[in-house]
């Protein structure tokens, strides 16, 4: 990467926009992600990005692409998945299993049945720098805002949900509600983020820098806050390296510097662990 | 004196097997109430149908004058997600959390109670510690601080010396006991060892099958119920 990309980062319109929602969205799907993977739902980030995938494909069908419609069917989706995940003896895996498959085989056919695999269905599925336009900036800018907001509101509330939420329901707190607040922050945050990193690889920056971070972490605050901090750099690495490697997508890029820092994260806890023993065994 | 909370003729069936057949009973103000009873004969179905955690089949249950948010909880086993990043002071300040739904942040009054907590229970030191690194005795004690920063009028501590070798259990009921009659916080206990609870509790609710006592515990010390459990458990010493 030279001093010409980066100036090209900061003057190229597509670029800068790219760069601020990534950004943003990073942040985004790691704070999500501690409650997903704590609460072992990590599954409803997968499956609500097959669930935006099929209603781009229909809508695109139709002619009719707009955030905003797969914003509202998705959030309405993550609502009925954690009805049926409360209310039912299907169990939450199963769930998101059988309606994401739905969408998704809705959306294939939708694709093929309007002309095949064109240049849409490659960017909805593998994601794309490109993918910022003036049209969806500000909405998606908009978006990531109130969900950071939202959460930030909630945050206690969260924690209690996550950590026990019989004590939470026990003793007066809206357990369903705070619920509903986590799935639809998440509806919000695949359907934004899946036009940069694409369907199939969304989900997982929900994963990655949670698991890179919770070991590291002893309490829930700074686990929230490594996640976010991991996550942004592990985007801004991925930037980069998409940038300097022309063959190399976006969203691969981000995955792998998330991987990368997962096994410095994992490598570091074994090192503390080893040197916390021999420390005990001298003692002794 | 006021009373709390009234069951009337309650009923619970969970999958069609019925597990709590017409019990009535009711909780006043400074109670001390001790559910006591042998294995599967309800006694922790009876506070989470209390507490809204399972519904019920038949009866009512009232609550007069409180409500869930006044209402703090002690459950019998807590799975914790291993590598559940989480301190003691966040776990503490979760039971504010069912007091208000729109307020995001805790108040300084709050802050004061969990830090009086902290205090009473002697685990100031264990503050900003990782509730998985500590021993279950500590890990008790911290919920049942939790309880204490959730319970305005009433806790229900379902087995909470569960776990704890004689002499810290003994000295968990004292604390328990020290809450009802200096803070006037009722006390709904389930507990296993009712030989030793006995001695702390007003009121004994003793569940059987087909049949339950409710009462003083001095009423209760001379009725079969108890006589019986006593039996049973020298039974089983022998053996």
């Amino acid at each position: 990467m030279s001093i010409e990309d980066i100036k090209a980062v900061f003057t190229t319109e597509y670029l800068r926009n790219a760069l601020i929602v990534g950004l943003l969205i990073s942040v985004c799907t790691a704070i999500l992600g501690v409650e997903l993977v704590l609460k072992k739902f990590s599954m409803l980030g997968d499956g609500l990005s097959h669930v935006s995938f099929g209603t781009l494909a229909v809508a695109a069908a139709f002619n009719f692409e707009r955030l905003e419609l797969s914003l509202v069917v998705v959030v309405l989706v993550a609502f009925l998945l954690l009805q049926i995940k409360q209310n039912s003896k299907i169990n939450g895996d199963a769930a998101v299993a059988i309606v994401s498959g739905s969408f998704m085989a809705l959306g294939i056919f939708a694709s093929s049945y309007s002309g095949g695999a064109n240049t849409d269905f490659n960017s909805y599925m593998f994601g794309s720098i490109f993918a910022i336009n003036r049209g969806n900036f500000a909405i998606s800018v908009a978006m990531c805002a109130v969900v950071i907001a939202v959460y930030l509101l909630f945050y206690n509330k969260i924690f209690a949900v996550t950590f026990d939420e019989s004590f939470c329901k026990a003793t007066g707190g809206k357990s369903g509600a705070y619920n509903l607040i986590i799935a639809v922050l998440t509806a919000v945050t695949v359907v934004i983020g899946m036009r940069l990193i694409g369907t199939l690889l969304i989900a997982s920056l929900t994963v990655f820098p949670v698991v890179s971070s919770y070991r590291l972490a002893k309490n829930f605050k700074s686990c929230v806050l490594y996640s976010a901090i991991i996550s942004v750099a592990a985007f801004l690495a991925g930037f980069a390296l998409s940038l300097s490697f022309e063959k190399m997508p976006l969203s691969t890029g981000v995955i792998f510097s998330n991987l990368f820092i997962m096994l410095l994260c994992g490598a570091a806890v074994k090192i503390k662990n080893a040197c916390l023993s021999r420390r005990r065994t001298v003692k002794k | 004196m006021t009373k709390l909370l009234e069951c009337k003729n309650l009923c619970v069936t969970i999958d069609g097997r019925t597990i709590i057949d017409d019990i009535s009973f009711d909780v006043e103000e400074n109670d001390f109430i001790c559910i006591a009873g042998e294995n599967g004969t309800g006694k922790t179905t009876l506070t989470n149908a209390i507490l809204g955690l399972v519904p019920i089949s038949g009866g009512d249950i009232s609550f007069y004058g409180i409500s869930k948010s006044d209402i703090g909880f002690l459950p019998q086993k807590l799975k914790v997600e291993n590598n559940f990043p989480a301190s003691v002071y966040e776990i503490i300040m979760s039971g504010f959390v069912g007091k208000s739904f729109l307020r995001p942040f805790f108040t300084k009054s709050q802050k004061c109670k969990a830090d009086d907590c902290l205090k009473l229970l002697a685990i100031e030191k264990l503050k900003n510690r990782s509730f998985l690194e500590l021993s279950g005795g500590q890990q008790q004690r911290v919920l049942l601080a939790r309880a204490i920063c959730a319970a305005e009028k009433l806790v229900l501590l379902d087995e909470p010396v569960t776990g704890l070798d004689a002499a810290s259990g003994a000295g968990f009921y004292e604390l328990i006991k020290h809450l009802n009659s200096h803070h006037g916080i009722a006390v709904l206990m389930v507990s296993h060892d009712i030989e030793r609870a006995v001695g702390f509790c007003s009121k004994v609710l003793h569940l059987g099958s087909g049949k339950y006592f409710f009462g003083k515990s001095e009423d209760y010390v001379n009725t079969d119920f108890f006589r019986n459990y006593l039996k049973a458990g020298a039974d089983k010493d022998e053996h």
